[in-house]
């Protein structure tokens, strides 16, 4: 990941942020706009730079990402029989008037 | 005589063996009656439908019944639809319809502009960060990586967690997190379906999944130190 280099050579201010570096605090709201690819390139570096040096944001962009797979598990019981065929009878109606 | 080259298979294009899955094939098929297309299709969506339905109307009858009326709008206007949205994109815009009239019925009204102070509230509670000196916005309180998550995620504790925190929130955003999550809709799909913008539509899933996420921390804290 040859990406941090951009915009600040070398060092990783931690203990005094500058202007330019996100805060963990500001990190945090910014998680789904990364995830889903909508930040802009300059803010995705900053994003990306302060990631390689905090490891509480890094566990915390690692528990949203698990979040969205946990909510993806949350899957349905099969379809109710009857239901079905209640649907399949509407089915049946429109079909024998489409028809005639 | 039709010179011979001129199509390739006699007889109407049906669905090839085993049936139709893409979107074109199945409307093609449901346009010349196909049970089995339309069987195909309930099974798919229903229980995409059904959840969507019940976060409109509270009655679950009442949402059986928003289902059958989708259903039916979609047979009926299947020879309007023009594939300028995926098929599961237009059926579950007809739904959302049938299901606001029916909310107005049932004296629920749901509105999605009603975005409210939810867009608001911040991500992660502010106690957990510095709030002065030099490392104001930084974590006071860090979270801690999840331990084996892939396997505590997929149990069915962890799944109930997760649907009661769903549960919990606003419906704007149950919705969206519904759509992209669980329905696996894309952005694009859920904005037309909610008839939202985009950037609604990220600061309304951004306050779904943090809300999921911390009642996930919660419940494996709890776990971790009981264990």
């Amino acid at each position: 990941m040859g990406r941090i280099a951009r915009g600040q050579p070398g060092h990783v201010a931690r203990a005094e942020p500058d202007r330019a570096e996100l805060t963990c605090q500001e990190l945090v709201e910014l998680v789904s706009d990364y995830l889903e690819g909508a930040l802009s390139s300059d803010d995705q570096h900053r994003f990306e730079a302060h990631l390689e040096g905090c490891d509480g944001c890094r566990a915390y962009l690692e528990q949203m990402r698990a979040t969205i797979l946990a909510v993806r598990g949350v899957t349905d019981a099969d379809l109710d029989p009857a239901m079905r065929e209640r649907f399949m009878d509407s089915f049946r109606d429109w079909r024998s008037l489409r028809d005639v | 005589m039709v010179p011979v080259d001129r199509a390739g298979s006699p007889g109407p294009a049906l669905p090839a063996e085993g049936g139709p899955t893409d979107d074109a094939g199945l409307v093609e098929a449901l346009r010349k009656g196909d049970e089995a297309a339309y069987r195909a299709l309930v099974d798919r969506h229903t229980a995409t439908l059904l959840r969507l339905a019940s976060m409109y109307v509270s009655n679950p009858e009442v949402a059986a019944d928003v289902v059958q009326e989708t259903w039916i709008g979609v047979l009926q206007g299947i020879d309007r639809f023009e594939g300028r949205s995926s098929l599961k994109t237009w059926i579950c815009r007809i739904l959302v319809n049938k299901a606001k009239t029916a909310a107005q019925h049932e004296g629920r009204t749901v509105t999605l502009s009603d975005l409210g102070d939810d867009g608001l509230a911040p991500a992660v509670d502010p106690e957990r960060f510095h709030d002065q000196g030099p490392r104001r916005g930084q974590w006071s309180n860090p979270p801690r990586e999840w331990d084996r998550p892939e396997e505590r995620l997929l149990s069915k504790e962890t799944r109930a967690v997760v649907e009661r925190a769903i549960a919990e929130l606003p419906t704007n955003q149950r919705l969206t997190i519904t759509m992209r999550d669980i329905e696996d809709l894309s952005a694009a799909h859920t904005c037309s379906v909610l008839g939202i913008g985009d950037g609604h539509q990220r600061v309304l899933l951004h306050r779904a999944r943090t809300h999921v996420r911390a009642a996930l921390e919660a419940y494996f804290s709890d776990v971790t130190e009981t264990a």
